[in-house]
């Protein structure tokens, strides 16, 4: 038993970490925060030219073949630095729908796409409330065409083509629900941006008219490969998370020890203090679920269901509650725009909905718990 | 990252597995299993003879003590085949708790300071479970503040001559031998005046008195010393430095890794299982799926934070103060998990003892739980350890730091 990342991968966190430490500082960030882009297009040319985007996407199809683990190492900087580009919807999304289902073809047509920065990719399930559920599937797919809105859709707005969620039966059943192939620059296509809570990540609403689309693995088999899809980036998300956790905590406990208050280091004072031991609290437990769904995430094992579950639950509650308290922390100064307190708090917020709520996971993992224990 | 046993591992498994199986007291097996957190009953036996006896089987097999060296009884194992073991010894693995000050605490403290000679004669019996030891420090003066102790050790020829009383002293009723912290100068500072000792609990002059705690039980003593003799030679470290033998003590304490820490949850996850609420099955209840799903990736986090910590300590990491947080976040765990299963219980929840639910299981739970966030260093201390060592936060501001003993004010009003 080893439960910790290779020294290789190690390696990979310092560098990827450099990396944006030097291209994605706060200033960076506040340019998309501010409006004046969608996202950071340097940086995201820098990140294909890295070999980041690519990092597990095999060798054959344009990536670096490393693997998950290394992608978990990359999402943990990705989630610290607050990265203003579509990596989670491309990468986590989009590339591991066509890796899990996609033909030949249609991997070679998008994966090196990805890889190289080229191509910007979403996945489109949600349509207004609700969590992942087949019955909330309703847009139309008959005859190669979709009919439908979804939204909210992550990167939606400057997205090259999406993984859509689609209904293609009536039987009640998961078996009713198909993916399909969009190429969003494509006829049948209006997109909409929609503010939201994290404007460093772009959230859009789509709207598919007669729009021509090709089915992404088998029709019977949409829901299990979106079930598989939305595990693996619950992972890869949670990593993000635990990155802006311990940035969060560093923030705060930073802020504590330079701050003075009633002569003394506000760091000084229980209060305080104790606020940060659960800042750290909250994040190891994270740090160590992640981990163990990275591990299951890596070998494909049978537990991946209840470890994503727990990865998913725990990371999320960390950010949340580090990224809160922080601005508790800095006081009246956490509250202001100027300060990078609320990047943090906004991203928490966001990601805590984007692959469902906090209570579909909680279902999720009771549920996948119970089928464990009675077989 | 691997979770798969390598070779080594899984040989060295196999071969527990099956020691275990042909020599474990079977016939407790049940009891051992019901029992949890502060209730381990076995109603036709002594526990402690049951306990000592396996131990005596392990240690005679070398299967006691593994990470101890092999001359002081131990089997030089790492801490990777410790964690198989625990995992392989499973419920018998509740017997230890007799040992687990003397393993965990005073054989580590007695393996750095003690001279060579009281090594082997000290240790082996302690590892085998003949000989059981307890640890002497807190004092009603000292208990999240343990330099604050008061017990008086004054030097008389060859010997030193101790009176003073300690509290919450757990197995002192059934101890043979136990760690001393004393102050042996109260003119400096309070951490710059003890000295460490181990000494003989049956010498005259000690007086064992057992407390009866809030849960109704008596795990934990009174220990009164009245001019109780104690050779030099069993002192363990320099005079006037017990407070950095006392540090070498806690360390290990949180070194004692191995065994998982109870939180109640898989207890809670099981009775939910089965059970039915007024409107059906409590597991397919929203809000209590919710319960369990918070406390479920608690109990995950603790036991992959855990194994982070043993695969460090496999690569010759130190054991950091960042292990303060399993006792921190099962503590108050035991208590909420607790205080839920009975509310799902509604009003029958307030039997308690073999009439209730499960044989009282969930209530002896709670009423032990106020215990477990406290001893060892309150949920306030753990947070203090680890916003100071792991954080870098400034320290509680200490008025008594540079103060002789002797000057601290006594009484608050």
């Amino acid at each position: 038993m080893n439960f910790d990342f290779s020294d290789d991968q190690k390696q990979l966190r310092d560098q990827a970490r450099k990396f944006l430490a030097e291209k994605c500082s706060p200033k960076a960030v506040r340019v998309v925060l501010d409006g004046k882009a969608p996202y950071d297009k340097e940086l995201w040319k820098g990140l294909a030219e890295m070999g980041f985007l690519g990092v597990a996407i095999p060798e054959e199809f344009g990536g670096a073949g490393a693997g998950h683990l290394e992608l978990c190492v990359i999402a943990e900087e990705m989630g610290r630095a607050n990265a203003p580009v579509p990596f989670s919807s491309t990468v986590y999304l989009a590339a591991e729908a066509l890796l899990i289902a996609g033909s030949d073809a249609q991997k070679k047509k998008w994966l090196p796409a990805i890889a190289s920065g080229e191509a910007i990719g979403t996945l489109a399930l949600f349509e207004g409330k609700g969590n992942p559920a087949p019955k909330n599937v309703k847009l139309a797919a008959a005859n190669g065409v979709l009919n439908g809105v979804k939204k909210p859709v992550p990167d939606g707005a400057i997205a090259d083509f999406a993984v859509v969620a689609a209904r293609t039966g009536s039987s009640g059943r998961d078996g009713d629900v198909s993916l399909f192939l969009v190429d969003l620059k494509g006829a049948g296509v209006a997109v909409k941006s929609l503010t939201n809570l994290d404007p460093t990540r772009g959230q859009a609403e789509i709207t598919f008219s007669d729009c021509k689309a090709e089915p992404l693995g088998a029709a019977s088999e949409g829901w299990s490969t979106l079930t598989q899809v939305l595990d693996r980036a619950a992972v890869l998300c949670a990593f993000e998370q635990v990155g802006g956790s311990d940035r969060a905590l560093e923030m705060g406990r930073d802020y504590a020890l330079d701050r003075i208050a009633f002569g003394r280091q506000i760091g000084s004072f229980q209060a305080v203090k104790h606020m940060l031991a659960d800042m750290y609290v909250s994040a190891t437990l994270a740090r160590s679920n992640s981990y163990y769904g990275a591990w299951a995430l890596s070998t494909n094992a049978a537990e991946l269901p209840e470890a994503a579950a727990a990865a998913r639950i725990s990371a999320t509650q960390a950010f949340q509650h580090c990224a809160k308290n922080n601005i508790q922390v800095h006081g009246g100064m956490g509250f202001t725009w100027e300060f990078d307190c609320h990047m943090y708090y906004r991203r928490a917020n966001a990601m805590a909905l984007g692959l469902g709520s906090l209570s579909y996971w909680e279902d999720q993992l009771i549920e996948r718990m119970r089928k464990k224990n009675a077989a | 990252m691997n979770f798969d046993d390598t070779p080594q591992e899984a040989e060295f498994r196999a071969t527990a597995r099956a020691w275990i199986g042909a020599n474990a007291p079977k016939q407790y097996e049940t009891e051992l299993r019901k029992s949890s957190l502060g209730r381990t009953v076995l109603k036709n036996a002594n526990i402690l003879e049951v306990a000592k006896a396996w131990q005596k089987k392990k240690a005679d097999a070398g299967w006691a003590c593994l990470h101890w060296p092999k001359e002081y009884g131990g089997r030089g194992s790492s801490p990777i085949e410790r964690v198989i073991w625990s995992q392989e010894e499973g419920p018998f693995g509740q017997l230890s708790r007799m040992f687990i000050i003397g393993h965990g605490m005073c054989g580590p403290t007695m393996m750095a300071f003690a001279r060579e000679e009281h090594k082997r004669t000290y240790l082996p019996p302690l590892a085998s479970g003949e000989k059981v030891w307890c640890q002497l420090f807190s004092e009603p003066a000292g208990g999240s503040d343990v330099a604050g102790l008061r017990t008086r050790a004054e030097k008389d020829g060859d010997d030193w001559v101790i009176n003073g009383q300690k509290i919450w002293t757990s197995g002192a009723h059934y101890s043979d031998y136990g760690i001393l912290l004393t102050r042996t100068d109260p003119d400096v500072p309070k951490h710059k005046g003890l000295t460490m000792f181990f000494l003989d609990m049956k010498s005259p002059g000690v007086e064992v008195r057992p407390i009866k705690q809030a849960s109704g039980a008596s795990d934990f003593n009174e220990v009164y010393f009245t001019n109780v003799r104690i050779p030099d030679h069993q002192r363990l470290g320099e005079v006037g430095d017990g407070w950095n033998v006392s540090l070498t003590t806690l360390m290990n304490e949180r070194s004692a890794i191995g065994a998982a820490v109870s939180t109640g949850f898989p207890e809670l996850f099981e009775y939910c299982s089965s059970l039915m609420l007024d409107d059906g099955p409590a597991i397919e209840d929203r809000a209590v799926r919710s319960k369990l799903a918070n406390w479920a990736v608690k109990a995950s986090g603790l036991k992959y934070t855990s194994m982070r910590a043993i695969s460090a300590l496999s690569k010759g990491e130190r054991p950091g103060p960042e292990n303060s947080i399993g006792k921190l976040v099962a503590g108050s765990m035991i208590q909420d998990v607790a205080t839920y299963a009975l509310d799902l219980q509604g009003a029958s929840g307030v039997v308690s003892g073999e009439d209730a639910e499960l044989a009282g299981r969930f209530q002896a739970m709670l009423l032990r739980a106020p215990g477990t966030r406290v001893e060892g260093g309150t949920d306030e201390i753990m947070r203090n350890i680890i916003a100071e060592r792991v954080l870098g936060l400034p320290g509680d501001i200490r008025v008594d730091k540079d103060v002789p003993f002797n000057k601290i004010p006594t009484k608050g009003r």
